[in-house]
């Protein structure tokens, strides 16, 4: 773990980015403050010598946990798509005209830019 | 008849024998609920429809057609159109949801107030926490606004409230429920457990709710209610009492065990030990760095796991996230990304390894004390005021020190009422609850262990009065 020196300016503008988090300037300020002192509080685990310890990453024991593949009840096409905001029958009219809301599909905002 | 003070073997009793229907059972609940819903906020949404068996399930729970928010604008009518498995458990053994409580948005936080919705309040003083994050079922069992609740528990979410609101809380071994339904926090820790107003009670519920549904892959072994072991009294069983627990400060950066709750705590021993249970001290030496390595390992979790909560696949769009929950996720994403992953991910998973070592060696006869159980307090301190900790994260993350290793390592743990204490700021009496931890797989001897302690002590019958601080019509 890098010294709390390096990592005292936590880069909240960065971090932010990376999240797909949409923050204030205060905000950034403010996380920037708060979570270089939580990460100072976590340097405390470089006292413990780990070299030769394995990580844990799951407790249950349980290791590639197979099960056949046959069909299954799922949920049905209007059932799947109750809590879409913009779906077929219920897209504004400029959008009905476009080959991807016609039978369902839901509408997003736009995720690539063009 | 007090049909809401009732606990759930009680009432399933009663029903069987024709004291009351369900009808009466519902409508009694329903009138407690609209006298004192209002100031406790336990309940984010009401289900009217309800005609089984009053359950109240965490708002992080699916079900369906009855709205789930995990108390987060980003989830603001949103519907679910399928039951979590433990509704669906639930279902089939009669039981209904007759709502969804508040509870710290998406399960992130100790106190409740991280709420959207506003913060619920302590049953046993309204200026108080109720804990968290499964703040309102803890709120509405001690207030007898449901039978039974279920939470979720990631690093104390139910042992923590269960504790401050003084009733039974249980988080079963990691891999006993499935949780197919639950919005994931942090999936290599999060469980769904009951909170309920006996011991008896949970270990009902652990049984319906347990066991694989082909859905959540580990999920491996049901649980199965036993009256005999339950009631097996704890004669001969070794009890291992932590002393890091009881001797260091809590963290590097806190206060510590409150000695007012260090006293009930070992009054509530001895207790044990009068039963019959034999005393050990034991140690669990690396438990000192199980709160930093537990804040790399969820906030990095939920960085993953928030991602889906994008406006596309789930919810709003992301500038509707709280504060507490884009806390989590940039630290998370801090941690995650290019450089620090070793340094802190993997490092925080080698600390997870040497404290559930502690813990096996605790309980391996073979190579150390060799404990049935392990006792010691759920929480430092009792509830503290509304607003007290909300801006300064490290000192609330520090109130889970005593629950958090039970996730990391993967273990039960329950919370049982075992007494009152003042408040830290020395105001009225509050409830203390003993956290009674066991080996993987063995919730029988924690639950056997919580009710020899529960029937041989009257906190149980302890209820908030609530009567005096009703609201005017």
């Amino acid at each position: 773990m890098r010294k709390p020196k390096i990592i005292g300016f936590f880069d909240s503008k960065k971090v932010a980015r990376l999240a797909n988090l949409p923050l204030t300037s205060e905000e950034e300020e403010k996380y920037s403050e708060q979570l270089s002192k939580i990460l100072d509080y976590i340097e405390q685990l470089n006292k413990v010598d780990t070299k030769d310890v394995e990580p844990t990453f799951n407790v249950s024991g349980q290791a590639n946990v197979m099960r056949k593949d046959t069909m299954d009840v799922c949920l049905p096409q209007e059932d799947a798509l109750s809590n879409a905001p913009q779906k077929k029958n219920a897209v504004p009219a400029r959008l009905a005209a476009k080959r991807a809301v016609r039978q369902g599909f839901f509408v997003t905002k736009g995720v690539f830019k063009v | 008849m007090d049909i809401t003070g009732l606990t759930l073997a009680e009432t399933l009793k009663a029903l069987k024998n024709k004291e009351f229907s369900l009808e009466e059972l519902n409508k009694a609940y329903f009138v407690r609920i609209d006298k004192y819903n209002t100031e406790l906020n336990a309940y984010l949404n009401i289900n009217r429809g309800n005609s089984k068996i009053p359950a109240a399930i965490k708002d992080v729970i699916s079900t369906r057609g009855i709205p789930t928010t995990a108390a987060s604008k980003i989830l603001e009518g949103f519907i679910p159109p399928y039951d979590a498995t433990v509704i669906g458990k639930l279902t089939e053994q009669g039981i209904g949801v007759i709502g969804k409580t508040n509870c710290d948005e998406f399960a992130m936080g100790s106190s409740g107030e991280n709420s959207a919705f506003g913060p619920t309040k302590n049953p046993w003083d309204l200026n108080k926490v109720p804990g968290g994050s499964s703040s309102g079922s803890a709120a509405a069992v001690s207030a007898d606004l449901c039978v039974f609740a279920l939470g979720s528990d990631t690093g104390g979410s139910i042992r923590q409230p269960a504790s401050l609101c003084g009733i039974v809380g249980l988080k079963p071994t990691y891999g006993r429920v499935s949780r197919y339904g639950l919005m994931a926090m942090a999936s290599s820790l999060d469980q769904i457990g009951p909170i309920t107003k006996s011991v008896e009670d949970a270990t009902l519920v652990l049984d319906w709710i347990s066991g694989s549904d082909g859905y959540d892959s580990n999920v491996s072994k049901k649980f199965t209610y036993s009256e005999d072991k339950l009631k097996s009294g704890v004669k001969g069983l070794k009890v291992g009492v932590p002393k890091e627990y009881f001797a260091v400060p809590a963290g590097r950066q806190g206060g510590g065990l409150d000695p007012k709750i260090k006293k009930v705590i070992e009054e509530a021993i001895k207790k044990l030990e009068e039963l019959g249970a034999e005393i050990v001290e034991v140690s669990l030496p690396h438990s000192k760095y199980a709160l930093a390595a537990y804040y790399i390992i969820v906030p990095s979790e939920v960085s993953s796991n928030m991602a889906r909560y994008d406006g596309i696949r789930f919810g709003l769009g992301r500038e509707n996230i709280g504060a507490e929950v884009k806390r989590r996720i940039m630290l998370g994403t801090f941690a995650l990304s290019s450089g620090y992953y070793d340094e802190y991910y993997t490092k925080a998973a080698r600390i997870r390894t040497l404290v559930k070592q502690d813990f096996e060696k605790a309980f391996d006869p073979s190579t150390g004390s060799g404990v049935d159980v392990i006792v010691g307090p759920v929480s430092p301190t009792t509830a503290w005021n509304i607003g007290e900790k909300i801006d300064d994260p490290l000192t609330m993350y520090l109130q889970d020190v005593y629950t958090i290793s039970a996730n990391l390592a993967g273990i039960p743990g329950l919370s049982v009422p075992c007494g009152f204490a003042h408040a830290p700021d020395g105001a009225g009496l509050l409830p203390v609850g003993l956290q009674i931890l066991g080996k993987q797989w063995d919730e029988e001897t924690i639950l056997r262990v919580g009710y020899a302690y529960e029937q041989s002590t009257d906190w149980r019958k302890e209820k908030p009065s609530l009567s005096s601080r009703t609201c005017p019509p």
